[in-house]
């Protein structure tokens, strides 16, 4: 008989080595969340600075208050699909809401991030279809992709002209034609070059799907996105997005102004097959939506306090993931075993950030991930900058300046 | 060995950092100990050397460098009018 877990041997190999350096990067316990940007782990106040709660949202009293009166007048969970018995007034309240907030007819909220993605991908592609992905899409395409049972095809990252060979390749071919793009990638940081982009779909036609994860709430005038920081989003057809991070909630939506939009409801199995949000995540990421339009003081705090982590870590010399100012600042590592010695330290010194290795990232890079809130002050990244430095004074992390 | 094989191997080279002897029957993702990300990458330099596409989707029944220079030979052919 072979042992169907035996192909997992190299993991268990993998976290034991990283064991051998110190605390479980990739399982870090949170004992308490003091506030948006601190927590107690392994007994110490931790300044986090990798938790992608961009708006510092998560400890608003109004959205925990309307949190705590949907559980206590709604229930516990839905107990059921959005197609069955779990559809709440409140599901399309948040649904309104959104398109409001996004300037589109329609949107569909799903129960996680990862599902509107999955959804998505699926409901729109079939297996005639073709769907080209950024190489350095989030995995939740990737798999989205595959549920489709469309054909995949994967162009270089950010490369506006590599797409447009890989278009000329496929011409000919039945079937619709849908490229998938990230606002803000969530590795590095950067953007898609969505101008660039626009141009190859205005020549080759095809639908286009932004995925705003990272970006909704945080980007352009309205904080819709990458979209409406270029002022495209005429040409952007399809948006998708997550409450895990700007909303501070759980869940995802996908939205758009496609007359058949709503028609995904009955297309999308992550959607049709798994309950519907509880009463009081869409509670508190209705409020939440309300404050991003009613707030916009949340974004510009967000980016004064990225340009400040930014020009910090440029200061000690440090290789970040990319060129821009962006609430997701990578530092670039030599090899794992530095990056996981580095994670240590910076534990060990109050600041929680994220590891990230190959092949969660491109390139085969390893990172720390950085991800900036609108809830630090100016002592929280002034002291994140701080422990970078006394880590790489130490020695911990010569090899990542060195690049 | 087939020219098509031949080229395979050759595009392969930078991603054999074990620098193990590449064969027909070599398995591209356990054998040459790659993970996913990176056979994709090294498919793309293939699909660009050869001015074809290689989906995703067919991937997933592709494993050794013959599977491989087959899907190659295929796409080829039918690229051409």
């Amino acid at each position: 008989m072979i042992d169907l877990l035996d192909k997992h041997r190299p993991i268990a190999d993998r976290i034991a080595r990283m064991l051998a350096q110190g605390v479980n990067a990739v399982g870090v316990t949170n004992d308490a969340i003091l506030s948006p940007t601190r927590a107690i782990i392994e007994g110490r106040e931790t300044i986090l600075a990798g938790t992608n709660n961009y708006m510092g949202i998560t400890f608003d009293p109004d959205c925990i208050a309307a949190g705590q009166e949907a559980m206590a007048r709604f229930g516990t969970g839905t107990t059921g699909s959005r197609i069955a018995n779990g559809n709440y007034a409140m599901h399309q309240a948040l649904e309104e809401e959104l398109a409001r907030f996004l300037n589109r007819r329609h949107c569909i909220v799903f129960t996680t991030g990862y599902q509107a993605n999955l959804g998505m991908m699926a409901g729109l592609a079939g297996s005639n279809d073709t769907i080209f992905l950024d190489a350095d899409s989030h995995s939740s395409i990737y798999d989205g992709c595959t549920l489709s049972g469309a054909k995949l095809v994967r162009f270089r990252h950010n490369d506006a002209t590599d797409l447009d060979k890989r278009l000329v390749r496929s011409e000919g071919e039945e079937g619709g034609r849908l490229v998938v793009l990230e606002g803000i990638y969530s590795m590095l940081g950067d953007r898609a070059p969505l101008a660039d982009f626009i141009e190859v779909k205005k020549k080759r036609g095809f639908q286009l799907l932004a995925d705003e994860a990272h970006s909704f709430g945080v980007l352009g005038p309205h904080g819709r996105g990458l979209a409406d920081e270029a002022g495209l989003e005429d040409e952007v057809d399809f948006v998708v997005g997550t409450f895990s991070k700007s909303v501070g909630a759980i869940g995802g939506f996908g939205a758009g102004n496609h007359p058949l939009f709503d028609m995904l409801r009955y297309a999308m199995r992550p959607y049709m097959f798994t309950a519907s949000s509880s009463p009081a995540s869409i509670a508190t990421s209705l409020a939440a939506v309300k404050k991003l339009a009613a707030e916009p003081w949340r974004r510009d705090r967000l980016r004064e306090n990225s340009a400040r982590l930014f020009h910090g870590f440029k200061g000690l010399g440090l290789e970040l993931g990319c060129d821009a100012v962006s609430p997701v600042i990578a530092v670039k590592c030599a090899d794992e075993a530095t990056a996981v010695a580095m994670w240590n330290a910076l534990l060990a010194a109050g600041v929680y950030v994220n590891i990230a290795v190959p092949p969660g990232t491109p390139n085969k890079l390893c990172l720390l991930r950085c991800s900036v809130s609108a809830a630090h002050t100016d002592a929280d990244i002034d002291r994140i900058i701080e422990l970078f430095g006394e880590v790489m004074a130490a020695g911990h992390g010569r090899m990542a300046a060195a690049g | 060995m087939t020219d098509t094989i031949a080229q395979i191997c050759k595009l392969l080279e930078p991603f054999n950092s074990n620098r193990i002897t590449l064969a027909p029957d070599t398995d591209i993702s356990t054998d040459l100990n790659i993970d996913s990300v990176t056979v994709m990458d090294f498919v793309m330099e293939v699909e660009d050397h050869f001015d074809i596409e290689v989906p995703l989707n067919v991937l997933s029944e592709t494993r050794t460098i013959a599977d491989l220079a087959k899907v190659v030979e295929a796409r080829s052919g039918k690229a051409r009018p």
